[in-house]
C-alpha cells in the first residue's frame, strides 16, 4: 500500500519531537480535551466500535477489555502501562516512547479517564535509559501545564502517573507478573481469575495496556473509529473467532535485510512486501531460509510462507503462534537453522522464571539437548524428544500458569516441523556443516 | 555505620506516597541503592526493609529473582557494559563480539575487570535490533557494533571516571 502516510510515526522524524509545545502546536492533547467532554461509556465506546485490539502480542480487543472492570466500583482502579517491551527483535515501543512520548501519554490519559483510573504506574524496562528520561520530561511538563495532577484541564478528572523501572526480567511483560514485580515481589504470574480487571495490582481491579495500544488510542480519538476501521484487514468470514485486524501496526524488521528498522503499515502487509519495500531486501543479495514473523516466541516461517498476511490471523495460517509483536527477523539462506532454533532456546532457558516445573525444566532440557545437536553428538530421536517437550508445556496444554512456555515450545514445534530435512542432515553429518554465522555486518 | 546515607534515605522515602504500599518502592529503592553504592550489601538489604517495612528475606527474595543486582562479593565497576545475544544480534554477530570482549577484558560475563572500571554482562535483547548488533552501556544503547568499534568504546570506558 505504497499511499499509505505514516500516522503512529508521523512525528518521529521531526527535530525536538518530544517537546510538549511541539506537540500542542501539532494538534497534541485536543484527542484528550475531546475525550474529557465525553462520558467514560462514550470514550469506552469509540475505542470498542474502532476493533482496536491490544499490540502488545495477544490482540485482545481493548475496548472489551476494559469493560470488564467491575461496574460502580467505589475505587481505586489502577492503570499499569507495560512498557516492559523484551519480547527479543521488538523495539517499536521504544520508537515511540523515545521519540514521541507525548502520543503514547496522552493516549494513557485518554484511557484511564475511561476507565476511571486515579493512578497509573508506567512499567517501563530498566533497558529503555533514554525512554525513561524522555517520558520522565514529559511527565514533569504535563504536570506543570494541567495536563496531569488534580483538574487536568478544569476537568473533574484528577490523575498521577507515575514511572516504574524493572530490572531486565522479560516475565514482567506478562500482565500478573508485571503487577507483581509492581508489588515489589518477584515477578511470578498469577494464577487467573481473578484476572486483573477484577483483582489486580494491590487487589484492586487493574488495566494493563500495551504502549503502542496508547498512541492508537489517542489517533482514534483525533480521527474517529471509522478513520481507524478503514485500515487494515476486516475479520475473516471463514474464522468465526476473528475479530478483525484494524488500524496501523508498526512492523519491526531485523536480522538479514538490507535496511532493518521500525516501519508503520496497514494491518496485513505480508513478510515479504516488508521486506522488499521497506527493508531493501534481505542482505548480500541473498535470499532468505525463513524468518520469525512476530517475536521468537511464535515460532518460526519458511521462505516459501513469506506471503502470509501479517495480521492478527495470518501466521496461524502457517502454524504460528500468532501475530505476536509483529516483530520480523530475517535469516538468510546460509545461516544455520541449529543455529537459529539454539539461540531461540537459549534466551528461554534463561527467562523462564522457573515457578512452573514444566517450564523451569522444559526449557533448560530442550536447550541441553540443542546444544547437544549443535556440537556434533545429536541423534535422530532428539527432534521427536523436542517437539514433545514443546507440546507439553504452557498453557495450551494446560501445564502451566503463564504463556511464556507456549512461546518457549512453539518454535521449537514449528522449527522441527518446517526444517526437518536440515535438522537431521546436520546430525547425520556428525559434525557442523553449516559455515559459523558473519563475523560483523558491514556497515 | 549505616549502610545507606542520609540522602539515600530520603530519596527512598520520597518514592512511598506513590504506592499504597510500602513494598511497592523496593525496586525503585533497589536501583538507587545499586546505582550509588554499586551493589546491595545484606546490611544495604536489611535497612531497605526497614524502611519498606517488610523483612530483609522478603526483599532479597524479590531481588535476587532479577538477577540484576549485584551483592557485596561482586559489586559493579564503573560502567556496566551489556552485549546484546538476542536473535536480531547473533544474526550480524554477537557471539563474536562477547566473546571478544571477554578474551580482551579477561573476564567472563557477569564480571568485573581487575581495575574496575568495566562489568561486562550479556543481556538478553536490548530492544535495539535495528542497530543489531548493539551493546548497552549502564542504560544507553550503542548501535552497529564491530570489534573495531567495541575496542575504541572499551578504550574510552578504561579511562572514565565516574
Amino acid at each position: 500500500m505504497p499511499d499509505f502516510e505514516p500516522v503512529l510515526l508521523k512525528r518521529i522524524h521531526q527535530p525536538n519531537s518530544t517537546a510538549l509545545d511541539g506537540y500542542r502546536a501539532d494538534g497534541g492533547y485536543e484527542a484528550l480535551r475531546k475525550a474529557l467532554g465525553m462520558t467514560q461509556a462514550q470514550v469506552i465506546d469509540v475505542v470498542k466500535t474502532s476493533g482496536l485490539r491490544g499490540r502488545g502480542g495477544a490482540g485482545f480487543p481493548c475496548g472489551v477489555k476494559w469493560t470488564f472492570l467491575p461496574p460502580n466500583h467505589p475505587g481505586p482502579i489502577y492503570f499499569c502501562l507495560n512498557a516492559d517491551e523484551s519480547e527479543p527483535c521488538t523495539f517499536n515501543n521504544r520508537i515511540l516512547m523515545e521519540r514521541d512520548p507525548h502520543q503514547v501519554l496522552e493516549g494513557l490519559i485518554i484511557s484511564c479517564y475511561a476507565v476511571r483510573a486515579s493512578t497509573a504506574y508506567f512499567y517501563i524496562r530498566y533497558e529503555y535509559g533514554p525512554s525513561y528520561r524522555a517520558l520522565q520530561r514529559a511527565i514533569d511538563d504535563l504536570y506543570a501545564n494541567n495536563l496531569l495532577g488534580k483538574n487536568i484541564l478544569g476537568s473533574s478528572y484528577s490523575l498521577d502517573v507515575f514511572l516504574h523501572r524493572g530490572a531486565g526480567a522479560y516475565i514482567c511483560g506478562e500482565e500478573t507478573g508485571l503487577i507483581e514485580s509492581l508489588e515489589g515481589k518477584r515477578a511470578w504470574p498469577r494464577i487467573k481469575p481473578p484476572f486483573p480487571a477484577v483483582e489486580g495490582a494491590f487487589r484492586k481491579p487493574t488495566i494493563v495496556n500495551n504502549v503502542e495500544t496508547m498512541a492508537c488510542v489517542t489517533q482514534i480519538l483525533a480521527r474517529g473509529a471509522d478513520w481507524f476501521k478503514s485500515i487494515g484487514v476486516p475479520p475473516d468470514p471463514a474464522n468465526s473467532r476473528d475479530a478483525g485486524s484494524y488500524g496501523p501496526k508498526l512492523y519491526c524488521l531485523s536480522g538479514h535485510v538490507n535496511k532493518p528498522g521500525c516501519y508503520e503499515a496497514p494491518l496485513g502487509i505480508t513478510v515479504r512486501e516488508l521486506v522488499d519495500n521497506f527493508g531493501g531486501g534481505v542482505w548480500k543479495g541473498r535470499k532468505a531460509k525463513g524468518c520469525i514473523p512476530g517475536g521468537i516466541s511464535m515460532g518460526l516461517m519458511t521462505e516459501a510462507e513469506f506471503d502470509t498476511r501479517l495480521d492478527f490471523n495470518g501466521p496461524g495460517k502457517v502454524g504460528c503462534l500468532g501475530l505476536g509483536t509483529a516483530a520480523v527477523t530475517i535469516f538468510d539462506e546460509q545461516t544455520s537453522i541449529v543455529d537459529v532454533l539454539h539461540n531461540i532456546c537459549r534466551f528461554f532457558q534463561h527467562e523462564s522464571c522457573g515457578q512452573c516445573t514444566p517450564c523451569r525444566e522444559g526449557t533448560g532440557w530442550m536447550l541441553k539437548i540443542v546444544e547437544r545437536i549443535r556440537k556434533g553428538q545429536g541423534r535422530f530421536e532428539d527432534l521427536d524428544i523436542l517437539a514433545e517437550v514443546g507440546n507439553n508445556i504452557g498453557i495450551m496444554p494446560g501445564t502451566t500458569i503463564c504463556g511464556l512456555a507456549d512461546g518457549a515450545g512453539w518454535p521449537v514445534k514449528t522449527a522441527i516441523r518446517k526444517f526437518r530435512a536440515e535438522f537431521e542432515s546436520y546430525i547425520r553429518s556428525g559434525q557442523r556443516t553449516s559455515k559459523p554465522l558473519p563475523l560483523v555486518a558491514a556497515h | 555505620m549505616s549502610a545507606l546515607t542520609a540522602e539515600l534515605r530520603q530519596k527512598i522515602e520520597a518514592y512511598l506516597p506513590r504506592y499504597p504500599r510500602k513494598q511497592a518502592a523496593a525496586l525503585p529503592a533497589l536501583h538507587l541503592v545499586h546505582d550509588t553504592l554499586r551493589c546491595v550489601s545484606n546490611e544495604a538489604i536489611r535497612e531497605i526493609a526497614e524502611i519498606l517495612e517488610i523483612s530483609p528475606a522478603e526483599l532479597h527474595d524479590a531481588m535476587s529473582f532479577y538477577n540484576f543486582f549485584k551483592e557485596a562479593d561482586n559489586p559493579l565497576g564503573r560502567t556496566r557494559l551489556w552485549v546484546c545475544r538476542s536473535l536480531a544480534c547473533q544474526l550480524r554477530g554477537c557471539d563474536e563480539l562477547l566473546e571478544h570482549l571477554s578474551n580482551k577484558l579477561l573476564v567472563a560475563p557477569g564480571e568485573t575487570t581487575k581495575d574496575g572500571a568495566i562489568t561486562l554482562e550479556f543481556a538478553e535483547c536490548i530492544g535495539a535490533c535495528e542497530g543489531a548488533p548493539c551493546f548497552l552501556v549502564n542504560d544507553e544503547p550503542v548501535m552497529d557494533m564491530t570489534v573495531s568499534k567495541a575496542d575504541e568504546l572499551v578504550a574510552k570506558l578504561s579511562t572514565m571516571t565516574r
